[in-house]
């Protein structure tokens, strides 16, 4: 009789199924399809979705790259580590390094313009945490990543490793200044 | 293969002797693992807690893994074997399979896990419970995990085993009971899920030694996850089958419909084993398509299985009990259910925090693109100490005050301070999970030491409402840890100091369960009579849908205010 004994209807599969029960399931049902087409929906019409544009890399090939781009385009040096300000070209290309425990070089963006931020790690799996925008993307290495990004407000903005890397972990802190 | 089977005076249930020692050394194990699993919750809390910030970078991640470690797989994988032989042993009424290699399982499980906490206490395996390569921990470390997965796949062996012998031995007649059948659906879950972690963790392990140069970042996370969190899933259906055991045993509650309790067991297995997906969705090595489809189709046939759940537990419970003339209004069946009765009330609190914060924040966790605004937050935690604390823990929980009175044969001591336990874990914990969702909206990060950032080139200032939730992290962090050792000290008190109950009488064979199928196939012509409608969960239900579409939505539009992604 109970959910701890066998079925007390033996062909319980042919026993009918209680309306509300069909309607509550047909809810459900209906509940995720239209979760699914919500994504699909956002694809279409939504401005933010995360780019599927990745390449197989290593370290020393990603390390290259984002050293030429630094080297052209730095506007200046901050902090005592002398960390160059990178100002990428608007609707250019710029490299971001993740690193134990760095964000490099700092990246400086223009308001409304389109870039190509491109994203790997040289060691370990680091997380993007754009803040106080609220953007979390994975960063893995051997993986270049190519994000699409539009700055919507002037300002300072953080960039903060939320993938566990180590001891360090606390002090990887970037930063993105957007005109 | 002599063996001699017990039947507990108080419930009836019958247990098989070498089944119920096995049942009782995996619950006292799987408790200390809680134990070890509470001390480190609390040290992380006070960590977290920005006030108090207690210990050092290297011993608070150190502490993290052995918590992440200790209270995901150890606690919860030594508790689910007591309820896989409780599920197939005891409720079918016949001997257990094979109990010298259950025993040899049991052995592996708290070697590896020692072993494991050996690795992790060194202080050079401060990997985190997903233990991402390429960080290296020291190689018994893997190995740790490894043997705990071969004990607990013997473990799944002798349950599947002791199904074929019931069979055999026509100790039920018909089919398995819901219960049963919900914790075979989590065996085979298991099963999988094992393998998968096998095809992980073993190259892995290698690699430490050396034997193996690389494993890739990508794959690492996509094979790892497919035992991560489909292990979350094992707990989801044992949970469940728990639930609907307590209503059972409370109630006499009997399943509304067992087609489909019994369906949406099966969409489990068939939809949950690319659950990994929705951990990849802020990563760069999987496209689009892959993420969307495996986010919905796969996902969302197993959300609506657990809103079938969620419908009929307590749709079962109001047809028990309206049928016992608590038929006033909607909700007199649950104004009047048993609220002092921990195991019901435990099982309650387990059932509403599963389902209205640990599954809507799933959800939408695992929505592709709302994924960006949390991944790696504080809101993670959030979201599964929600599923896996309040809905697995407390559902464990609470069977154990049935479990202690039949299984250990010893009343529970301090009886006040048990119907307060469930309330005091189960409403902190809940609010934890709130308020960690809350930080990690604000965008906190998850396994962080220091949101102050000491040391960084930068400053980084977070919101003063971010400072506000982790402050209320800390306070409800801590208040749930009481509860947490409330239970502990309630359940091994009872054990060493609570009244000896009568054992019942012991025979040397398997009584067989009645046959109720021919008289209950008499009165089935009146079986339609006996419906009864259940309105009141009805309006639980609908709450809920309205709650989760109302949530889901604020967070598009979250979305549509942060920098444009393409």
């Amino acid at each position: 009789m109970s959910a701890i004994l066998p079925p007390s209807e033996r062909l319980w599969w042919k026993q009918p199924i209680d309306k509300v029960e069909w309607a509550w399931i047909g809810i459900a049902f209906v509940w995720g399809m239209i979760m699914f087409v919500m994504m699909v929906y956002w694809h279409v019409y939504g401005k933010q979705n995360l780019s599927n544009e990745a390449y197989k890399t290593t370290p020393e090939m990603f390390a290259a790259k984002a050293e030429k781009f630094i080297a052209e385009n730095t506007v200046r040096t901050e902090t005592d580590l002398q960390i160059p300000v990178v100002k990428v070209p608007a609707g250019g290309d710029g490299y971001l390094i993740a690193r134990l425990w760095n964000w490099y070089p700092i990246l400086e963006l223009e308001k409304g313009q389109t870039y190509k931020i491109h994203l790997s790690s040289m060691d370990y799996q680091h997380g993007f945490s754009l803040q106080p925008v609220n953007i979390n993307i994975q960063v893995l290495p051997g993986y270049e990543h190519v994000v699409k990004m539009t700055p919507t407000k002037s300002g300072t903005y953080a960039i903060v490793c939320n993938e566990y890397c180590g001891i360090g972990h606390h002090t990887m802190l970037g930063r993105i200044y957007v005109k | 293969m002599a063996t001699t089977y017990r039947t507990c005076p108080s419930s009836g249930l019958q247990f098989e002797n070498n089944a119920e020692k096995l049942m009782r050394w995996n619950a006292v194990v799987g408790v200390l693992w809680l134990l070890v699993g509470g001390i480190t919750a609390l040290l992380v809390i006070l960590t977290r807690w920005p006030a108090i910030k207690l210990l050092p970078a290297d011993q608070f991640y150190m502490i993290l893994t052995a918590h992440g470690i200790d209270m995901i797989i150890m606690w919860i994988l030594h508790f689910e074997m007591a309820v896989l032989y409780f599920a197939s042993s005891t409720l079918l009424r016949c001997r257990l399979a094979t109990p010298k290699l259950a025993w040899l399982g049991f052995w592996l499980m708290v070697i590896g896990g020692i072993m494991c906490n050996i690795a992790i206490f060194q202080g050079e395996s401060s990997v985190m419970f997903t233990s991402y390569v390429p960080m290296q921990a020291a190689p018994h470390f893997y190995l740790g995990i490894i043997l705990v997965a071969v004990g607990a796949l013997v473990g799944l062996g002798v349950f599947f085993g002791t199904l074929v012998v019931a069979k055999k031995d026509k100790t039920y007649q018909g089919s398995i009971p819901l219960v049963t059948f919900g914790a075979m659906t989590a065996a085979i879950i298991a099963t999988f899920t094992i393998l998968a972690g096998a095809g992980i963790l073993i190259p892995t392990f290698l690699w430490s030694v050396g034997l193996i140069k690389e494993i890739d970042a990508q794959l690492y996370r996509m094979v790892w996850w497919a035992l991560g969190h489909s292990s979350q899933q094992i707990n989801v259906a044992a949970h469940v089958s728990v639930w609907y055991l307590t209503a059972a045993v409370i109630f006499g509650a009997k399943p509304l419909s067992e087609k489909v309790s019994r369906f949406a067991f099966l969409l489990y297995i068939l939809f949950l084993q690319l659950a990994s997906a929705h951990h990849l969705l802020s990563d760069p090595g999987m496209s689009a398509e892959w993420k969307v489809l495996n986010t919905s189709y796969f996902m969302y046939f197993a959300v609506m299985a657990s809103m079938i759940h969620g419908f009929t537990v307590p749709g079962a419970i109001e047809a028990a009990q309206r049928k016992k003339g608590y038929t006033n209004g909607l909700f007199e069946w649950l104004r009047k259910a048993p609220w002092g009765n921990p195991a019901f009330s435990g099982m309650f609190i387990s059932l509403v925090g599963f389902g209205f914060l640990g599954g809507i924040s799933g959800v939408v966790l695992g929505t592709e693109q709302i994924n960006m605004l949390m991944h790696n937050t504080f809101y993670v935690p959030g979201h599964f100490h929600t599923t896996v604390v309040v809905g697995t823990t407390l559902a464990f929980m609470s069977i154990t005050y049935i479990l202690v009175p039949t299984l250990f044969r010893r009343e529970m001591i301090l009886p006040k301070l048990c119907q307060i336990q469930p309330y005091l874990y189960g409403i902190s914990m809940s609010v934890l999970g709130l308020v960690m969702m809350g930080a990690g909206t604000l965008g906190v990060s998850r396994r962080h030491w220091d949101m102050a950032f000491s040391g960084a080139p930068f400053q980084y200032e977070w919101p003063g409402a971010a400072y506000l939730m982790m402050g209320l992290t800390g306070i409800f962090g801590v208040i749930a840890v009481l509860g947490g050792a409330l239970w502990i000290v309630l359940v091994v008190g009872s054990l060493l100091f609570g009244k000896k109950l009568d054992g019942g009488t012991v025979s040397d064979k398997p009584t067989p369960i009645p046959s109720n199928t021919k008289a209950a196939s008499a009165v089935s012509h009146t079986d339609k009579d006996d419906h009864v409608a259940v309105p009141g969960t009805v309006v639980l239900a609908l709450t809920l849908l309205v709650t989760f579409v109302l949530y889901y939505f604020v967070n598009w539009k979250y979305l549509s205010e942060v920098w444009l992604l393409s």
